[in-house]
């Protein structure tokens, strides 16, 4: 019994289907015939132009990100920020083009225990892995979700009921998203969470102090996804770990410090 | 043991034969994994059995083992350039112990033959992971990585012919099974090292392992970017820096070669032929998509029946195939 969907072997190419604007953020939809991926799992994503070996000199290595929502139809929506020359490459995907595919990869979030409420607290573009997740779980898990400005708040529309914070106060609670999860986390909770590296260090930290059980899904950069370069591990109690094989979903409880 | 109980060299060229052979090894096709760039374990979690059902390469090299464990430099550990990358990793690896006890039972259920990279700090160190794996009989052939320094003389052992000669005189008694040496580019003479190793009974050579390179923190400038603040370049970047080398290594060994350094596709599989290498590895290309070694060889065979060229050993003595049909 495996921990994880399997990926079938070798990458795949499947045909872009949509995309639309959030706000900041780019949503593209690609039709895949693999198995439907465990909340959390993760895919590398390469262009099947412009990407490596074309005119471009970067980007060259495919880029892992989260799956943000599966359609029963084998759609797979992921959500993209144009931070630099991969996501842009991604951002600019239209229907009809493709999209390299290898995947679901790595290992999801695991359900909670019984009797636990689970909290999903997500920001930026760490908000992908937490809408399948609100998929699978429910209406019994509650969203907090924090953002920088309104344009990027656009993306708290791609999961429901959620409550927001943002950094200027354009919308929802002006401040971080841990000031909600400070009001909302009592001791019956189990956190899953998702954003940028100093937001899940206070996450970590909250809900260790809290008592309460979470579960973190990391970034690294990665050149692979399935073990092979050894490039996206992280620190943790036991040693360095590769995200892509023994994450991206790690307990906070392994974690020192999400640096 | 003595060098003549040594299993024989590969034989004459084939001629458009099913299989080719190198060191002794029967190999469905020309090309095997660069160390370092395919953990077949991992694998095999991500992918499941369908990896050995459809196994990438014809032989598979593992990751470099050292006597003791080590957990491998800090992150971050990769930094993507123009046309490759360059990575920092640091040889993680659970030791000689480790390896014996987990990964070596795991390794030996994949279909094709298995090498084993080992590496030391001094050369008593190479050759106690030598002996080590001597009566291991799973294990196929051993693969020596040079590049690091001899803490006893300071020397990296594989960019000094003496210290390589040095190194492989002195572990060559030490086991039956064939001796590769990993060549490193970062040296004045390739083909000097390949000579010296070839004189002391090495009985392959393999090359280019990654050219050493460095990178800045696009935010904190003047802060290098990898954890081990320098790394090793590899992908297409160094594909005709690897091309130079294998040839000129070509020019001064008669023993067999393994070719790398950026390849993607068969057409590059074939230059690497004909540069001198007798069969090719895949490294970085297996990091955008692990089937990459199949498809190469897939590619590679297409390319060498346009061209009439059999693969074979020694390629720089290939013969046309005869096109009697």
């Amino acid at each position: 019994m495996s921990d994880r969907t399997l990926a079938p072997l070798g990458r795949r190419l499947c045909p872009v289907v949509a995309h639309a604007r959030h706000g900041a953020y780019d949503v593209v939809s690609v039709l895949d015939e693999g198995p439907a991926p465990d909340p959390g799992q993760f895919y590398m994503l390469a262009a099947s132009e412009r990407w490596g070996g074309g005119a471009d000199e970067r980007p060259f290595l495919p880029r892992a990100f989260s799956v943000l929502r599966r359609h029963e139809d084998g759609r797979l929506d992921f959500l993209f920020e144009d931070v630099g020359p991969g996501t842009r490459r991604l951002c600019e995907l239209r229907a009809g083009d493709g999209l390299w595919l290898l995947g679901p990869l790595g290992i999801g979030f695991r359900r909670p225990e019984v009797g636990r409420r689970p909290l999903l607290v997500g920001g930026g573009v760490g908000i992908a892995p937490l809408a399948i997740w609100q998929d699978t779980l429910g209406a019994d898990a509650q969203v907090l979700l924090g953002f920088r400005d309104a344009r990027h708040a656009a993306g708290a529309g791609l999961l429901r009921d959620a409550r927001v914070a943002t950094d200027d106060g354009s919308v929802g609670h002006h401040g971080l998203v841990t000031d909600l999860l400070r009001e909302e986390l009592d001791g019956s909770c189990v956190v899953y969470a998702c954003g940028p590296p100093p937001m899940l260090e206070a996450v970590r930290a909250r809900c260790e102090s809290a008592g309460v059980p979470a579960q973190l899904a990391l970034e690294s950069g990665m050149a692979c996804g399935f073990g092979a370069c050894f490039g996206c591990v992280v620190p943790t109690r036991s040693g360095y770990v590769r995200l892509c094989v023994d994450g991206p979903v790690l307990d906070a409880a392994d974690l020192e410090l999400v640096a | 043991m003595t060098p003549d109980q040594r299993p024989s060299r590969p034989g004459t060229p084939l001629s458009g034969g099913p299989r080719d052979q190198f060191l002794g090894l029967e190999l469905a096709h020309p090309i095997i994994n660069a160390s370092g760039t395919f953990d077949a374990i991992a694998a095999r979690r991500a992918f499941g059995d369908a990896l050995l059902a459809r196994f990438p390469f014809a032989a598979f090299v593992s990751k470099t083992v050292t006597l003791e464990p080590r957990q491998g430099n800090p992150p971050p550990r990769l930094w993507e350039l123009a046309g490759g990358m360059i990575n920092s990793i640091g040889l993680p690896n659970q030791g000689l112990a480790g390896y014996l006890e987990h990964d070596l039972p795991q390794l030996a259920e994949l279909p094709v033959p298995l090498i084993v990279n080992v590496m030391g700090f001094t050369r008593g160190q190479v050759g106690e992971l030598v002996a080590a794996f001597a009566e291991h009989e799973e294990v196929a052939a051993l693969e020596l990585n040079v590049s690091c320094p001899n803490v006893e003389t300071g020397m990296i052992m594989g960019a000094d012919p003496r210290e390589t000669a040095a190194l492989v005189a002195h572990v060559r008694p030490l086991t039956r099974k064939p001796l590769i040496v990993k060549l490193t580019p970062n040296c004045t003479s390739p083909g000097d090292v390949a000579a010296a190793a070839e004189a002391e009974g090495a009985d392959a050579v393999s090359l280019i392992n990654t050219l050493r390179g460095m990178a800045f923190d696009p935010r904190r400038p003047g802060i290098p970017w990898l954890g081990g603040g320098t790394g090793g370049v590899s992908g297409p970047a160094v594909r005709a820096v690897a091309l130079a080398q294998v040839a000129e290594v070509r020019a001064r060994v008669e023993v067999p070669i393994v070719g790398m350094g950026g390849v993607q596709n068969g057409r590059q599989a074939r230059d690497m032929l004909h540069a001198g290498a007798d069969i090719v590895a895949v490294g970085t290309e297996s990091f955008r998509d692990p089937m990459a070694g199949a498809r190469v060889a897939a590619e590679l065979a297409e390319s060498l029946a346009y061209s009439g060229i059999a693969p074979g050993p020694h390629g720089s003595r290939r013969e046309p195939i005869a096109h009697n049909a």
